[in-house]
């Protein structure tokens, strides 16, 4: 387990690094001088020459890309062009927000979804499984900004449940975790869809495994057999999909973060895109992929964690 | 007293194409601390009769008729889904065919031990040390260890050790044993089946024996029931069944067994045609079709001939004794 987890480590090193790559050819290739965009119109060329002596534009592309590289590994992701704060600080600011929502996201997925989409395979050809796959395909289909902007709508605006923007008084939790409640579930609602159809298959073939015959042939209880010998196993795909999904919630997030006008790591990347604010963008984008690299890893574990078969093929 | 009673049982199932006549008339008793065994090919209705005695038929099967006698008690054709479930374990219990796949993967072999003991009051110390015994009685070494871990750190003939004492740890009144050394390789097979021969005395149950194979059959079991279309075409006892075949089916099944094979031959025996089809059983002998003796009377409904003490054969020509025109 531990020689998997630093094998996994190594390889989440080499895709954050590919990442790097990527992202650096993206801003390399993105037209305009980031000197330019940085001073404004009213800066003379001295000043924008300075500024791209100072910025290293003026060296070779390797030198420039392995500045970038070596830099954003120590955590210097530069600084931000307005408050000339670093960008690390600022993006790290904004991520605890982010992840609640993204907790939240999975916490309304997994809480919906496992229930409903076992239900629907033990109540397997029923109404109740139809029912169940007609909703689950419905909340896959509408896409995330559309049930933000309706659950704001009628849980904020009309029905005044929950508070519509925000994400609440800093210091306290309950007036947090209300302000929680709709945005996660625009950014997990579909993912409810996902899961529900997910238990559902890997339940029903679980259910025909030889080993559910024979605990059915000892007599076990039902309840037993379905949740004890039969969702433990059918869960673990749902995991590996939860941690790829996460790159999707992520993007959801960044809706979900202006519609309900919340901080976060998304509404900080729209703000940072209106005010050409580069180096905000490239940080933030490098720190989401830390985070999606990084949980993508912890699902896996986790999957090996409740696999025994899993963990002894480390 | 006669563990299990057969008599009767017919098994439908409901399909696309129409209704499925699985068990015709499937009549057999299971001697207290006696082994049946249950010998035909594929496709002949021995999955479906071990489900109907387990009460565990697919949704779209059931049994329209006949009884099936447990302990001269109960009869589990009427018996309701809870007094069934109650049964299942303690009183009747199954090793099945893949042991590779017959156990949880995600527990250990102790806790479904545990599991398995549920209905029974104490601690799981006290359940535990149950399992372990019954580990050590079917020889895997170091049973204590052995309780905490997952099936797949076990070879295939431990695995199916391990179901065999799953199977017998609630002491039951009656084995099934489904296929249970096909599995496994030669050495193993001889192995597994004396010790299931060793532990059946020891507990005293009986065992209904599934298997295709004949050597296996002939070394282990008293009396035989030979299955062809979900119909019982010949019973009797093992010295009857493999000496005296009454039922052209059981001869040509005899004579396709390669241990019989005398001579030197390129092409083994095979028994030409198929299976019929369920859903449109002949109105006559369902072997008919494939029969090396068939005749005028074959199209008529043929019923279980009694050729001597426990033995019968669903044939006409039944009272005659079967040549060896057989292979002609």
């Amino acid at each position: 387990m531990l020689a998997y987890t630093f094998k996994r480590l190594l390889l989440a090193v080499a895709i954050v690094s590919l990442a790097m790559f990527l992202l650096f050819c993206m801003i390399y290739t993105i037209p305009g001088d980031p000197a330019a965009v940085a001073l404004g119109p009213r800066a003379t060329d001295e000043m924008r020459e300075a500024l791209r002596i100072k910025m290293g534009l003026d060296q070779p592309i390797w030198v420039q890309f392995w500045n970038f590289f070596t830099g954003a590994w120590t955590g210097d992701l530069g600084n931000e062009v307005l408050s000339d704060r670093p960008v690390l600080d600022v993006v790290l600011e904004q991520l605890p927000y982010t992840l609640a929502l993204i907790a939240g996201g999975i916490s309304w997925s997994v809480a919906l979804g496992i229930p409903l989409g076992c239900w629907a395979a033990v109540s397997r050809g029923s109404v109740a499984d139809r029912i169940v796959g007609v909703i689950s395909v419905a909340v896959i289909a509408v896409p995330s900004f559309v049930i933000a902007i309706y659950a704001l709508l009628i849980f904020a605006v009309t029905l005044r449940w929950l508070p519509a923007i925000g994400a609440g008084e800093p210091g306290d939790l309950s007036d947090q975790l209300v302000h929680l409640i709709l945005p996660s579930l625009a950014v997990g609602l579909g993912w409810v869809g996902y899961i529900a159809r997910m238990v559902r298959a890997s339940m029903l073939e679980v259910l025909e495994a030889s080993h559910i015959r024979t605990a059915r042939a000892f007599g076990l209880p039902h309840r037993m057999i379905t949740y004890r010998y039969a969702l433990t196993i059918a869960i673990l795909p749902t995991i590996t999909l939860l941690g790829v999904g996460i790159g999707q919630m992520l993007s959801s997030a960044v809706f979900a973060e202006i519609v309900f006008a919340r901080p976060g790591v998304g509404k900080l990347v729209y703000d940072a895109i209106l005010t050409r604010n580069f180096p905000v963008v490239t940080g933030a984008v490098l720190v989401t992929t830390v985070l999606f690299v990084l949980l993508n890893l912890l699902a896996d574990l986790l999957v090996g964690a409740l696999d025994p078969r899993v963990r002894s093929s480390f | 007293m006669t563990t299990l009673a057969i008599s009767g049982l017919n098994v439908w199932f409901s399909t696309e194409d129409g209704p499925l006549h699985a068990l015709k008339d499937v009549e057999f008793d299971v001697p207290e601390r006696s082994i049946v065994g249950i010998v035909g090919e594929s496709g002949c209705g021995k999955s479906t009769l071990i489900n109907a005695i387990l009460g565990l038929l697919a949704d779209n099967g059931s049994i329209e008729g006949g009884s099936i006698q447990f302990e001269g008690a109960q009869d589990l054709v009427i018996l309701g889904p809870k007094e069934m479930q109650d049964l299942r374990g303690p009183r009747i219990s199954t090793v099945f065919q893949d042991p590779m796949g017959a156990l949880n993967p995600v527990l250990t072999v102790g806790r479904q031990m545990v599991n398995i003991q549920y209905r029974d009051g104490g601690s799981t110390a006290e359940k535990r040390a149950r399992a372990e015994e019954m580990l050590s009685l079917v020889r895997i070494p170091d049973a204590k260890a052995a309780l905490d871990r997952y099936p797949h750190q076990f070879s295939g003939g431990m695995k199916q050790r391990i179901a065999i004492a799953m199977a017998l740890m609630m002491k039951p009144a009656l084995l099934i044993a489904d296929e249970p050394t096909t599995a496994l390789d030669a050495t193993l097979e001889v192995a597994t089946i004396e010790l299931l021969k060793d532990l059946q005395e020891e507990i005293g149950c009986s065992v209904l024996f599934i298997s295709h194979h004949l050597g296996v059959i002939a070394e282990l079991c008293d009396e035989v029931v030979v299955m062809y279309a979900g119909e019982v075409v010949e019973r009797g006892s093992v010295r009857q069944i493999f000496n005296d075949p009454r039922h052209p089916y059981t001869v040509r099944l005899l004579e396709c067994d390669p241990a019989r094979q005398t001579s030197r031959s390129r092409n083994l025996p095979t028994i030409p045609g198929e299976i019929p089809d369920l859903r449109q059983r002949p109105a006559g002998c369902v072997f008919a079709p494939r029969c090396h003796r068939v005749h005028a009377g074959c199209d008529q409904a043929q019923s279980l001939v009694e050729i001597g003490e426990g033995h019968a054969a669903r044939c006409n020509l039944a009272l005659e004794p079967q040549t060896a025109e057989a292979t002609a």
